[in-house]
């Protein structure tokens, strides 16, 4: 049954994380590699006047951040939360609505317009919190359910958020609010296209960083034992809910960031970012680039987003070739991009 | 005056259920007996729509339109469940999810290029154009009577189909124990695609009959889905009385929200304030309906009776 | 019985039209091995499950140690004392055999809002998982993915996670089920060896198992108790043979 040679490498070196298994030397070359080039990207771009790469790859950054905090759930914690929008929205329409009232906008019930409200220091804070609470409000209800009933419920919430904002007139409905400029930052000019792509970068790699110790602590083997056998959890012990509305509102709250940054990027924000087809994108890159590893949603956006945007130059009519591609990764490519760098997996 | 507007959105807010009803119907069926979620449900009745508005426009005639849409979106249906969707029984959720969300952005491309970008509008068919005073006072359009009536006529025909005929059995004794239906010796395949097809065919009814109220326009189908969902949750996964059920609820909470909660609001706040809050409040009040039935029975108002 | 650690009164539970359980009452003494032993469909699991708390009783009460839990989840049931094996092998497949066990030893700590210390480097979560591995047989087999064990050492890992929560109460839904008669009598063995220190409720089909380990023995039949007492006393009732028993021979 078992596989004799398999079995016994496995116990000469203690299971790490699944990303573990890719030899180290290699690893860390490739690793240097894409950092080195994505340091140099911005000069680079400037110099052979491409400077669009830039804003591609802060896009880029952007949703891989978002990405990043889906797969914190959906692929270790094993919610599927089809309503990831929700939160990326909500982080994006604090900024605007504060910017929007900085910069004097006129809103009847609000009484006040102050400078800090364009200061990333306090908007971004505020964004994060709110998707937050956010998170917090949708997750204990849904977390309530699970399989099927999760999926529709989360998806729904976020149509919900979709059509309040939409109906929103005070902040432009349909149409959504123009921000007037980049929020401020001390020290930090991010109206310079090339620092917000290295702010986006920095903030990436920090999410990363802590997300590493995050799902290699206990936390993140409760996360990871929730996903393998939930039933065995509650058995254990563990009080499941708990630890996974905790997980749910994290990843809420990280969404919410990617959302700051987002309305800082397009310079405006609609409820078209809280469509559900956001969200399904936001889940595409996850798997397509592999879920329940740190690297693979980063792949995934950066696979997915370079995709549009060659495809979409070549032909109008792009998203009739996605759609079957997407089936196809789901059918045959289950474990992603990154699923194939990876050597030795058992469950191959 | 007040009451008789009362009754004019009753109606409305029944009619509205009604189409709801056809879509839940065949889905929560999907859900219940092959334990697969369709995202790609949506995408059936704008495929009924859009079939009906083509052959509509050719014919002149709604009700040849008519029959050609049912036969139409149940064999695209059966089409889509014997290519795309069969090898996604055995697969999780999540697998499903992104399966039908990919057929989704095909057929809303597809939908693009046959039929272009823009919005088709129909009009309501000669017979059934004009109002019929349904009470002393008070006008109602024919056309969304004949809808309540179709709606009607297919809760009794599906409660019919599932409680008296071998098929009913079958879905039955499937929607609330699937390991049960392989062991009766039924042709499992052959269910799955019935049942698939039926719903399809009801879902392409429902878009067929929306033509003339709604636009019909690419996105139509997702739209209608999500709030589908919504009552499918309420109702309860498998359950078709559970279906109609949220259906009406649905459809009323939502009819009779839009039309009188930014006048209540009113009441309290300024005009500009009310219509602004109303209007939000009004297009959020079926979730939170929704997440009201779920903190006090999270898996519907009527679950299918399911052994563990 | 005022030593029993876990009383059963009258527990019901219904499905639709069919009573798996129907008033059943059960008591489970300090450190004895109770097998609840049963024709099929006599509502065996069912008890184990509304014990553990995965279904909920129509009636009846549980009390464990004096306390009742009727209404307690199954987690809180899981912090009080009950362990439980489940009939299909319930294990993290994911997971190596130590971490399967260094879960449980986590849960049974109980701080796991815990979120920078890499947990597999933790030897309050790790060294008491080894001790409990080598305890059920499985000392070398650590390192293995769980779900490339052999059977019967899915089971006893099954164990060794009941085991690690510090259990007073063991719930063992057919453990040596699927096993062949070497891996059954090493799970014998290994029960056998836990008799006095913890108290086992055990249900199995493996009659020469049931009659080698269990102090006391309840016979259900229909959701019913029919009769409980010493090996002995159950192999020579003729009730129980007549309903069950003779039935099985």
């Amino acid at each position: 049954m078992s596989d004799a040679s398999r079995t016994t490498a496995v116990s000469r070196a203690p299971a790490e994380g699944k990303a573990g298994r890719l030899e180290t030397g290699w690893r860390a070359a490739l690793l240097t590699c894409v950092a080195a080039a994505l340091l140099v990207l911005p000069p680079a771009a400037e110099a052979l006047d491409e400077a669009f790469l830039i804003g591609l790859f802060t896009r880029i950054f952007i949703f891989a951040l978002a990405a990043v905090s889906l797969d914190l759930i959906l692929g270790f914690g094993g919610m599927v939360s089809f309503g990831h929008s929700a939160y990326f929205g909500a982080g994006a329409y604090v900024v605007g609505i504060l910017s929007f009232h900085a910069a004097g906008g006129e809103a009847p019930a609000w009484p006040f317009s102050l400078p800090w409200m364009e200061s990333a220091v306090a908007a971004w804070p505020l964004a994060v919190a709110a998707a937050a609470l956010l998170a917090l409000l949708v997750g204990a209800v849904s977390l309530r359910t699970s399989g099927m009933y999760f999926i529709m419920i989360t998806l729904a919430f976020a149509q919900m958020l979709y059509y309040f904002f939409v109906s929103l007139e005070v902040y432009g409905g349909d149409d959504g609010l123009s921000i007037a400029g980049k929020n401020n930052l001390p020290g930090l000019d991010l109206e310079n296209e090339a620092s917000f792509y290295y702010l986006c970068l920095l903030i990436l790699v920090v999410f990363l960083l802590i997300g590493r110790r995050l799902v290699h602590s206990r936390f993140g083997m409760v996360l990871q034992g929730c996903k393998e056998n939930e039933q065995r959890m509650l058995a254990l012990g563990f009080p499941v809910y708990r630890y996974k509305l905790a997980a749910f509102v994290m990843a809420g709250a990280v969404a919410g960031l990617a959302g700051a940054l987002m309305a800082n990027y397009m310079g405006f924000v609609s409820p078209g970012l809280m469509h559900w087809t956001v969200s399904g994108e936001i889940m595409v890159m996850v798997i397509l680039g592999g879920m329940g590893t740190l690297a693979g949603p980063v792949i995934g956006a950066f696979v997915l987003l370079l995709l549009e945007e060659i495809l979409s130059a070549y032909m109008e009519h792009w998203m009739i070739v996605l759609g079957p591609v997407m089936v196809l990764v789901v059918l045959f490519a289950r474990r992603g991009i990154w699923g194939w760098f990876q050597r030795g997996d058992p469950d191959g | 005056m007040s009451i008789l507007l009362v009754l004019e959105q009753v109606l409305n807010g029944l009619q509205f259920g009604v189409m709801l009803f056809l879509m839940a119907a065949g889905l929560t069926l999907v859900f219940g007996i092959m334990g697969m979620i369709n995202l790609a449900h949506g995408s059936l009745y704008m495929v009924g729509a859009y079939i009906c508005a083509t052959v509509y426009q050719l014919t002149g005639s709604f009700w040849l339109a008519l029959a050609a849409t049912l036969c139409a979106s149940a064999l695209v249906g059966i089409a889509v469940e014997r290519i795309a969707l069969r090898t996604l029984y055995s697969r999780d959720h999540l697998d499903q999810v992104l399966a039908t969300f990919g057929l989704i952005l095909f057929f809303n491309e597809l939908t693009k290029i046959i039929w272009g970008p823009r919005a088709l509008f129909l009009d309501v068919p000669a017979a059934l154009s004009g109002s019929v005073q349904i009470i002393p006072g008070v006008d109602y359009p024919l056309y969304r009577l004949a809808i309540i009536a179709v709606g009607g006529l297919v809760a009794f025909s599906l409660y019919w189909l599932i409680v008296r005929t071998r098929m009913g059995m079958m879905i039955r004794a499937s929607a609330s124990n699937r390991e049960i239906i392989g062991a009766l010796g039924v042709n499992v395949p052959l269910l799955y695609t019935l049942v698939f097809g039926l719903g399809a065919m009801l879902a392409g009814l429902a878009g067929a009959m929306a033509g003339p109220v709604w636009s019909v326009e690419v996105g139509m189908g997702e739209n209608i889905l999500i709030l589908t969902f919504v009552v499918i949750v309420i109702g309860g996964i498998g359950s078709v009385r559970g279906a109609l059920l949220g259906s009406c609820l649905v459809g009323f909470i939502d009819t009779m929200g839009r039309a009188f909660l930014p006048a209540s609001l009113g009441l309290f706040l300024d005009p500009a304030t009310a219509n602004g809050v109303g209007a939000s409040l009004a297009s959020m009040s079926i979730y939170i309906f929704m997440a009201a039935i779920l903190v006090w029975k999270p898996s519907g108002l009527l679950p299918v009776h399911a052994r563990p | 019985m005022a030593e029993a650690l876990l009383t059963a009164r009258r527990l019901t539970k219904a499905y639709g039209a069919l009573k798996a359980t129907d008033s059943l009452s059960l008591d489970v003494i300090h450190g004895e091995i109770h097998a609840v032993i049963g024709p099929n469909g006599a509502g065996k699991t069912t008890a184990i499950k509304q014990l553990s708390g995965e279904v909920a009783s129509d009636q009846g009460t549980i009390h464990l140690g004096g306390r009742d839990i009727t209404r307690q989840p199954m987690h809180e049931r899981a912090r009080l004392g009950l362990a439980r094996s489940f009939q299909i092998t319930s294990v993290f497949g994911g997971f190596t055999a130590e971490d399967n066990v260094a879960m449980a030893v986590q849960a049974h700590d109980g701080h796991s809002f815990r979120f920078w210390r890499r947990a597999r480097s933790e030897a309050a979560l790790r060294e008491p998982a080894r001790r409990t591995l080598e305890q059920v047989g499985l000392g070398g087999r650590g390192g293995v993915i769980a779900r490339n064990l052999a059977h019967g050492e899915q089971r006893q890992l099954e164990i060794a996670m009941a085991l690690a929560t510090d259990p007073s109460l063991l719930l063992l839904d057919e453990p040596m089920a699927g096993m062949g008669p070497d891996e059954a009598n090493r799970m014998v063995a290994l029960l056998g060896g836990l008799k006095g220190r913890v108290a086992i409720l055990l249900v199995e089909h493996d009659m020469d198992a049931v009659f080698a380990l269990a102090d006391r023995v309840t016979v259900l039949v229909s959701g019913r108790e029919v009769a409980t007492g010493s090996p002995d006393a159950i192999r020579a009732d003729p009730v129980v043979r007549q309903a069950y028993l003779g039935e099985d021979a």
